[in-house]
């Protein structure tokens, strides 16, 4: 399966506040609310680092879980994310996506 | 647009959250609607902070907008200048000049409106907001109760003991002082139709009402207390810039006021638990 790579969409505000990332669209007002593991891959989508390695050393090692359980939630909760705006997805490091266009 | 004359005869500055704003109308039954209508509000300050000319339109000048106030509101933003419009009024304000100009019926509702939506402009950029909620003075301390309508608002305003200043049923101000939030009254009154007191003090607690069978105060996680907090704050603008302002002005708030749910049974021991 290809790799992901995911960064956060500019047209966005959010927040850390009790553990757990708060985010409003800009655009569109609409309000999410991550549990903490999901705001454990909001936190790691720095845009150059594989999906996969964030689900391998900031939720396995982090919460004891499967790495192929955690590797599915984690596209889910990306697919999911990305239909709103929220995140960006490529195939490629974002930078190199940026460069390439 | 009209160029109004603007001699102190003519101007009323309405003070809410200690914002004075100039409004000024050369119709002396329109000033006098005003000056009953904010009473307790109305400043004897020189100095406002916004001046507003007044230009008024009779509801049968086909030539002007229509008067429905369920029209849509739309507020945005062009070339520096805020443009205010609904059925029953079109208002343009420039922040930088500190000045505007409405064009109304002469209706109160059009200028109450102006008045929330320049407020709450002006609160984002100061880390306040507007929001549904009563609010309550006791004991040098404020209270907010928020909620949507029917929640109680008007309810528990209904019930505080007499030692209670009432700030408002309805639209509260909140206003950002360093590290701690002032409630201040407004004249925007809901069911209870009372206007609130011109008074402000430190905010206590932001509590989300809720009836029930008991009285009790239950905690309320930091997401959820954003998130309710998000869905009363009165907002207007359809501009990412204030989008942001206002989430973040949410989040500070919830992390410095502590946000309770208050179930409550409609009757005076609610008070008991309050402070």
């Amino acid at each position: 399966m290809a790799e992901k790579y995911i960064s956060r969409s500019s047209e966005i505000a959010s927040r850390l506040l009790g553990g757990e990332v708060m985010i409003m669209s800009t655009a569109d007002s609409t309000f999410f609310t991550l549990n903490e593991v999901a705001s454990a891959i909001w936190q790691a989508a720095d845009g150059c680092t594989p999906l996969s390695e964030i689900v391998a050393d900031k939720i396995c090692r982090e919460f004891d879980v499967d790495r192929e359980q955690a590797q599915r939630g984690a596209e889910r909760f990306v697919d999911e994310l990305s239909q709103h705006g929220i995140l960006l997805v490529s195939d490629q490091p974002l930078w190199l996506a940026v460069e390439s266009q | 647009m009209t160029t109004l004359p603007s001699t102190a005869e003519e101007t009323v500055s309405i003070e809410i959250g200690g914002m004075p704003i100039a409004m000024r109308t050369h119709d002396p039954s329109f000033r006098r609607l005003i000056e009953n209508r904010y009473a307790g509000f109305v400043g004897t300050s020189p100095h406002s902070q916004l001046e507003f000319d007044i230009d008024l339109y009779e509801p049968s000048d086909v030539a002007s907008a229509g008067d429905d106030i369920d029209d849509e509101l739309e507020v945005k933003i062009e070339a520096g200048e805020w443009l205010l419009r609904r059925g029953d009024f079109r208002a343009r304000w420039s922040p930088e000049a500190s000045r505007g100009h409405i064009r109304q019926s002469p209706s109160p509702y059009a200028i109450d409106a102006v008045l929330r939506i320049v407020h709450s402009l002006v609160l984002a950029r100061q880390g306040g907001f507007l929001v549904h909620a009563a609010s309550a003075i006791r004991n040098g301390k404020a209270f907010l109760f928020s909620g949507i309508s029917g929640a109680g608002k008007t309810t528990i305003s209904r019930l505080a003991p007499p030692d209670t200043t009432l700030l408002t049923d309805e639209i509260s101000y909140v206003r950002r002082q360093g590290n701690r939030y002032l409630a201040c009254g407004t004249p925007f009154a809901g069911e209870l139709a009372r206007v609130g007191e011109n008074q402000s003090a430190p905010l206590s607690a932001l509590f989300l009402l809720e009836k029930g069978l008991q009285n009790r105060i239950e905690p309320v996680g930091a997401t959820e207390a954003v998130q309710r907090l998000l869905r009363n704050i009165l907002f207007f603008a359809d501009d990412p810039a204030l989008v942001e302002l206002v989430f973040q002005s949410a989040c500070e708030f919830a992390s410095l006021v502590p946000i309770r749910r208050l179930v409550f049974v409609p009757d005076q021991r609610v008070w008991d638990i309050i402070g």
